[in-house]
């Protein structure tokens, strides 16, 4: 794939605000045309701040990005017509009516669908004639993602487009993204709901303290965390009881109260094994759950780690 | 300017009509108390004596008048306005999307401009059919008067929202403007009657110049030097003020 095929280019992009504080610290990824691109992250990992940069809103203090070739801050004129933005929240004059909120960008919008058209990709026709003052979070985000989509655009930057949603709501807008996606829109999107990442990205990024902690498909993503099997440890049996942990192909445990949890990379060895164990001793695991590994473990493991790490330089610090 | 900007400039600018039209505290404000407030002054022109110092009931109201709804229908009503899109992030929303920074800000101002200018017409008409004002000696003044009077509290307004945090706020931001214009720019009391050495200073402030057009329109008695100077006034506010804008302006919240 050469660099044309790129759409958006981001290379060693940062962000640092006037009281010095760094949002987006050497940020670098790439997204091919038609690809659905997550951006993940914690409370305050810099999604925002690294959206902003690429959407052309604020001035990278370092760094470079490219949005279909073009530097989308100061060649706003060239790269607006062919994307379109939702922002975190709102955007709209409140007594303004969803009609008139939609035909108002319509006008500010080259090539623009039908008002109507929008409308109804997102399911806000019957609501057509409420002020945005009056309209629920989650028709908030409805009335905002028509707007994104007036001028079919080629990439489309949606943050959090789900939040306030229900769970129809959620199901209804991902099928509209998918279906925006085979038809060769380039999506670039930030969620909190992992799930949501899950279901639609092709790639993802991991960011945290305004760096990319992780960065794949989701199964790769995933591969790099143990799979996880826990139990509670039956009455008058310790842990020294079960067959050796490493035989079993498990890498670490951890015991909380009576509660055991084994993390493996071979979860069918491990479980296989302990489950034998368990037969042959005639005793029942209560509470056993076993599971691969997931998006959410490689999320808490990330922003555990990092916690860790705190705790390590604070201490350091003492 | 191109088709696309003019229809962009339409679409903001309709928008923004419908929001005035619906938000009747602002369009109350706007509408009825440049009117109110120049019907309950008249009184207080006659008493000044004005005939002494050769100045005409037309040339002591209608400067008056146009200097109310410049600043309480056009300065006041778009500081407010500005803000509260900007609490709202429909001026950064607005960024996202296709239009410049300067077709945001003069189209979210377009609909308050425009009613500024109209009720200006309506005052004067009603002035001389109503009150019996007479007809300007010099219209071409006037109009300019008007003009740059919108340029200057539109622009100065823009810059305004700089060091306003919320709409509430706005309530005080906005008074050094109102009040210096009231008192120094001859509104109430026309600056020939003052003494020179602060006259001299007087006309630099912001709003002065609109007020020395307008009164020099309808009296015939500006030189053409003085006019100039005033222009030059009117001008360089603008200017600054739109330096202002370039440099600071905040397209979202404080958060």
């Amino acid at each position: 794939m050469t660099t044309n095929d790129y759409v958006i280019d981001a290379e060693g992009l940062r962000r640092t605000y006037s009281g010095g504080f760094e949002a987006v610290r050497s940020l670098s990824f790439s997204v091919a045309r038609g690809e659905l691109f997550a951006l993940l992250g914690t409370n305050g990992a810099g999604k925002t701040s690294a959206l902003e940069l690429l959407e052309g809103l604020a001035r990278p203090s370092g760094g470079s990005v490219r949005v279909l070739g073009h530097d989308p801050y100061t060649e706003r004129a060239k790269v607006r017509p062919r994307v379109g933005v939702m922002l975190q929240e709102g955007g709209f004059p409140s007594e303004l009516t969803v009609r008139e909120t939609v035909r108002m960008w319509a006008g500010c919008t080259s090539g623009a669908r039908p008002v109507d058209e929008a409308l109804d990709l997102v399911g806000m026709g019957k609501r057509e004639n409420v002020r945005v003052k009056q309209l629920s979070g989650g028709e908030r985000r409805r009335l905002d993602l028509a707007t994104a989509l007036l001028g079919r655009p080629e990439i489309l930057f949606l943050n959090e487009p789900t939040t306030g949603l229900d769970a129809e709501g959620r199901r209804e807008t991902w099928e509209l993204v998918r279906k925006l996606r085979d038809g060769g829109t380039t999506v670039l999107l930030t969620t909190h709901y992992l799930e949501e990442a899950e279901e639609l990205a092709d790639r993802l990024a991991i960011l945290h303290e305004g760096r990319i902690a992780a960065e794949g498909r989701v199964d790769e993503v995933v591969a790099e965390y143990p799979s996880q099997i826990s139990f509670e440890l039956p009455d008058g049996y310790h842990l020294g009881d079960l067959p050796p942990l490493g035989q079993l192909g498990v890498t670490g445990h951890e015991v909380a109260g009576r509660t055991v949890r084994l993390f493996t990379d071979r979860l069918q060895r491990a479980a296989t094994g302990l489950l034998a164990w368990a037969e042959a001793a005639g005793v029942e695991l209560r509470g056993l759950d076993m599971r691969s590994a997931s998006l959410e473990e490689a999320f808490l493991n990330i922003a555990r780690a990092a916690k860790s790490d705190e705790r390590e330089a604070e201490v350091a610090a003492r | 300017m191109s088709t696309a900007v003019v229809g962009r400039m339409a679409a903001l600018t309709r928008a923004e009509l419908t929001l005035l039209v619906r938000h009747k505290a602002v369009l109350l404000a706007a509408l009825v108390l440049p009117v109110a407030m120049t019907y309950a002054m008249r009184p207080v022109v006659g008493d000044l004596e004005l005939a002494r110092a050769g100045i005409s009931p037309g040339a002591a109201m209608m400067p008056m008048a146009v200097a109310f709804v410049l600043l309480f229908g056009v300065y006041s009503a778009l500081v407010t306005v500005y803000v509260v899109r900007r609490e709202e992030l429909v001026l950064k929303r607005l960024r996202t999307g296709e239009p410049g920074d300067v077709e945001i800000l003069a189209g979210t101002a377009a609909a308050t401009l425009v009613a500024g200018l109209a009720q200006c017409v309506v005052l004067v008409i009603a002035g001389v059919v109503l009150l019996g004002v007479e007809m300007p000696a010099d219209p071409l003044l006037v109009v300019a008067g008007v003009l740059l009077g919108v340029a200057v509290a539109g622009t100065t307004a823009a810059a305004t929202t700089v060091f306003t945090r919320s709409a509430e706020g706005a309530q005080i931001t906005i008074m050094p403007m109102m009040l210096v214009s009231m008192v120094g720019s001859g509104v109430v009391v026309p600056l020939e009657l003052l003494p020179d050495k602060v006259a001299s200073v007087c006309e630099l402030l912001p709003l002065s110049p609109a007020v020395a057009l307008v009164r020099g329109g309808w009296s015939g008695q500006l030189g053409a030097y003085e006019a100039l100077g005033a222009v030059g006034t009117a001008v360089a506010w603008t200017v600054l003020s739109v330096f202002a804008v370039q440099r600071w302006f905040r397209w979202g919240p404080r958060r």
